[in-house]
């Protein structure tokens, strides 16, 4: 359990069908002083208790994103940890991995320290991804121990990957020591350098700088081959090209240790978005052709992909009305991942369910084989993380009605199926009806 | 006469039709350059504003001097003398400019896409892609066009045998706006066009552009081709780290004295300047009659002005109509300034003149459609 449990009354949540790693049937759930206390049919609340409506619902264990950029400290202008966790709440997430590429960044003992601290009382529980090295410059290691004393149990300069392969041996040997997993942000900056789109047919139709597909693809295979060596937990963030998921695939089969991640916005949108040259599709890795969004939905569909993770990447309005090529990377992604999810993958729910949490909470350490409190099982006596979704619902994305600090969505306007009804962080409805409560 | 676009963001913009429509309307102001007092009214009282991030004196002078012979107020911003440099927004830059009364944005830009961009920030205003990134420069075609059309004879003849025209891009085309705006204006008049380059000067992925031919060998290209269209190595864009030297770069693929003779008689040389001269093109080749580099600047200016008027025309005939000028004067200077002299249907041109001049007559039944 956190440091923080919301006085609570008994909750009852009525109607729906639980599904957790262990399976999935018709179920209501009783939950009290932020844990689960009872799960079967029929169940009464006593007078008081507060009844929440799971008619036509998914009651899962809360989502986790493995990827999330808050932005605090450095850029509270784009988001801060308390509006962070509030999209969090929203799309249904009761825990996120904050990245470490904050200004200063995370790469020392106080500034994990101020970010977990500002996470204490957020809506989600906020775990941090330590540097892997000082400054995220790929040039000397972050003090990996003293971090991971802190709890930190993944580390990553993403942003950038480790360019050095000879650093990013050193980097994974002494990580295999601490039981941390390196998580890498795969491109290989002198192939990708300049460039702000997917080269291809549209960078070049379009006359805008490309970055290949080879320059992920190339670190994948390096990092593929030191994990193998080092037998550390390599982590591969945000793939998303199809001979990346071909490689992890065949890595997997040989027993390295791996687990990767992809984006919604990887199997929901390619590069022919940049055609208007709308910043707002800018986005690293760049959006891709067809057929990799095709092998990363492929990837998702039989597990080479591990966990769907957001991304989610703040920018305020000002700096998306520049021109593409100056424009950041990046696009919120924390309150539509659940809906793209549904809409984009045509899986069956619990494996949707499956990849944004039980499957992520495990890769970050946050699960209960790990001493943590995420992504279930939702049994008698679990912490109540939950999450109450309607796999049914549509709904239009309306950039201005998001709770995110920030407005830089490429969804404005579309009408996805899948949504978030209530979400529980520790027993607390943080959610309800749709509506954050906090 | 087609309806012509809103904006002119790139060759897409126009097709078939609005590039002939250019292309004719152009005759006319070729005609008013030959003149002692090359100036006509036709868009007295409105304003025409450069916005030029890069440094290009040559593409601004030409919009300007276009402009100014069509009466239009000119007013010039470029970055570095204003507040462009001190962190606003290209957004807010253009808002500003706009809320001046402007009626056409010509913007420069070394971001591709950054004239779409403006196009979607502005309300009223006309915006003109004076070149963007390595993305287009579709008035830099139109003038290859216009003049490639003018050394085939000139008028409707000389654009119908531009189809078929065997059209060879040589030079550093990954980088270049220009080759960009060249394929596909060259394309819609159905023109043979073939890229020549070295592989790392060449963009990633040319699939689907509508060209015949993409190869390494200028030597087997130059005996077949009609029209050569020489570009600069792009040194500034990094063209020099993919190149071993410009040494290496002119013996492959520089357009020299030995090169250029054998190309068939009757060939056109073009560069869209400025020229590096012993690099992609030898400096007595510039200088042959084949090359046409002084004539393009020329038609350069003809043509702003006909993209000018046509992006500015419709609204200038309202104007004329509600009869806030004098239109007796206007009358007699149309006739005399557009129509006048010229080698052109005058009937047409008269028609054309009043019509986009005067405000008379409707588009519909246009001769020149």
């Amino acid at each position: 359990m956190g440091d923080r449990t919301a006085p609570t009354g008994t909750l009852l949540i009525r109607g729906g069908t639980v599904v957790d790693a262990t399976g999935e049937r018709r179920a209501d759930v009783v939950v009290a002083d932020g844990r689960v206390v009872a799960v079967g049919e029929g169940l009464t609340a006593g007078p008081g208790a507060t009844v929440l409506d799971a008619g036509g619902c998914v009651v899962a264990p809360g989502l986790v994103d493995l990827h999330t950029h808050l932005r605090q400290p450095g850029s509270e202008e784009s988001e801060t940890v308390e509006t962070g966790s509030r999209a969090a709440s929203l799309g249904g997430f009761t825990a996120v991995v904050a990245m470490p590429n904050t200004n200063p960044p995370l790469d020392s003992a106080d500034a994990v320290r101020s970010v977990l601290d500002l996470g204490r009382s957020a809506t989600v529980e906020v775990a941090v991804a330590g540097a892997i090295t000082v400054a995220r410059a790929g040039e000397r290691l972050a003090p990996m121990a003293e971090l991971a004393a802190l709890g930190v149990r993944i580390f990553t300069d993403d942003g950038a990957g480790v360019q050095s392969a000879g650093m990013m041996r050193c980097a994974l040997e002494y990580a295999a020591a601490l039981g941390v997993t390196l998580a890498q942000h795969c491109e290989d900056a002198s192939l990708a350098d300049g460039g702000a789109m997917h080269e291809g047919a549209w960078s070049s139709r379009l006359g805008v700088p490309g970055i290949p597909g080879l320059a992920e693809e190339v670190m994948v295979a390096r990092d593929l081959a030191l994990a193998r060596e080092t037998a550390a937990r390599v982590h591969l963030l945000h793939l998303s090209t199809a001979r990346s998921v071909d490689l992890v695939r065949v890595a997997k089969v040989q027993g390295v240790p791996v687990t990767a991640e992809a984006a919604p916005h990887h199997f929901t949108l390619t590069d022919a978005s940049a055609a208007t040259y709308d910043p707002l599709f800018k986005v690293n890795p760049p959006l891709r052709p067809q057929a990799d969004v095709d092998a990363v939905v492929a990837g998702l569909a039989d597990g080479t992909i591990d966990a769907i993770a957001t991304d989610h990447a703040p920018h305020p309005p000002e700096s998306k009305d520049l021109p593409f090529d100056l424009a950041p990377p990046g696009m919120l992604g924390l309150e539509t991942a659940l809906a793209l999810a549904i809409t984009g993958l045509g899986l069956p729910i619990r494996q949707v369910v499956g990849l944004l949490s039980w499957r992520p909470a495990s890769i970050a350490g946050l699960d209960a084989g790990a001493g943590g409190e995420q992504g279930g099982p939702i049994a008698a006596g679990c912490p109540a993380n939950l999450c109450v979704l309607d796999p049914a619902a549509r709904w239009t994305v309306d950039p201005a009605a998001l709770a995110s600090r920030s407005r830089n969505t490429p969804y404005g306007g579309r009408t996805l199926t899948g949504r978030v009804r209530h979400t529980l962080f520790r027993g607390e409805p943080v959610v309800v009806d749709g509506r954050a409560q906090r | 006469m087609s309806r012509f676009p809103r904006h002119l963001l790139e060759v897409a913009d126009l097709g078939r039709d609005g590039l002939t429509d250019v292309l004719r309307v152009t005759d006319s102001f070729v005609e008013v350059g030959h003149r002692s007092n090359p100036k006509v009214p036709a868009l007295r009282g409105r304003s025409v504003a450069t916005l030029f991030f890069e440094d290009s004196t040559r593409t601004r002078v030409s919009f300007e001097t276009a402009a100014k012979r069509l009466s239009a107020d000119v007013l010039s911003f470029a970055a570095g003398s204003s507040s462009m440099n001190k962190g606003e927004s290209l957004r807010d830059t253009v808002e500003t400019i706009e809320a001046m009364g402007i009626d056409a944005i010509v913007v420069r830009h070394p971001s591709s896409g950054a004239p779409a961009q403006v196009a979607r920030w502005v309300r009223g205003c006309a915006v003109v892609n004076a070149g963007d990134g390595w993305h287009e420069h579709p008035t830099q075609a139109l003038l290859d066009l216009y003049t490639v059309r003018h050394a085939l004879g000139g008028g409707d003849a000389g654009l119908r045998r531009i189809e078929g025209l065997r059209v060879v891009i040589v030079g550093d085309i990954r980088h270049s706006r220009v080759a960009r705006s060249q394929v596909a204006a060259y394309a819609a008049l159905g023109a043979l066009v073939t890229l020549v380059a070295p592989p790392t000067l060449l963009p990633p992925v040319l699939e689907d552009w509508p060209v015949v031919g993409v190869h390494y060998d200028l030597d087997a290209a130059l005996p077949t081709a009609d029209v050569v269209s020489v570009l600069r190595v792009q040194a500034e864009r990094g063209s020099g780290t993919r190149l071993p030297s410009l040494r290496e770069y002119t013996a492959g693929f520089g357009l020299t004295g030995r090169r250029a003779a054998t190309l068939p008689p009757g060939a056109v040389i073009l560069h869209p300047g400025p020229m590096v001269r012993g690099v992609e093109i030898a400096s007595d080749v510039a200088e042959l009659p084949a090359a046409r580099v002084t004539e393009q600047v020329a038609n350069g200016v003809a043509v702003r002005m006909a993209v000018l008027f046509l992006l500015l025309g419709q609204g200038e005939r309202e104007m004329v109509g509600q009869g806030e000028r004098d239109e007796r004067a206007l009358q007699g200077q149309g006739e005399r300034e557009m129509v006048g002299q010229g080698e052109r249907d005058e009937r047409a041109l008269q028609g054309q003149g009043e019509r986009e001049l005067l405000g008379q007559g409707e588009r519909e039944g246009d001769q020149d459609g």
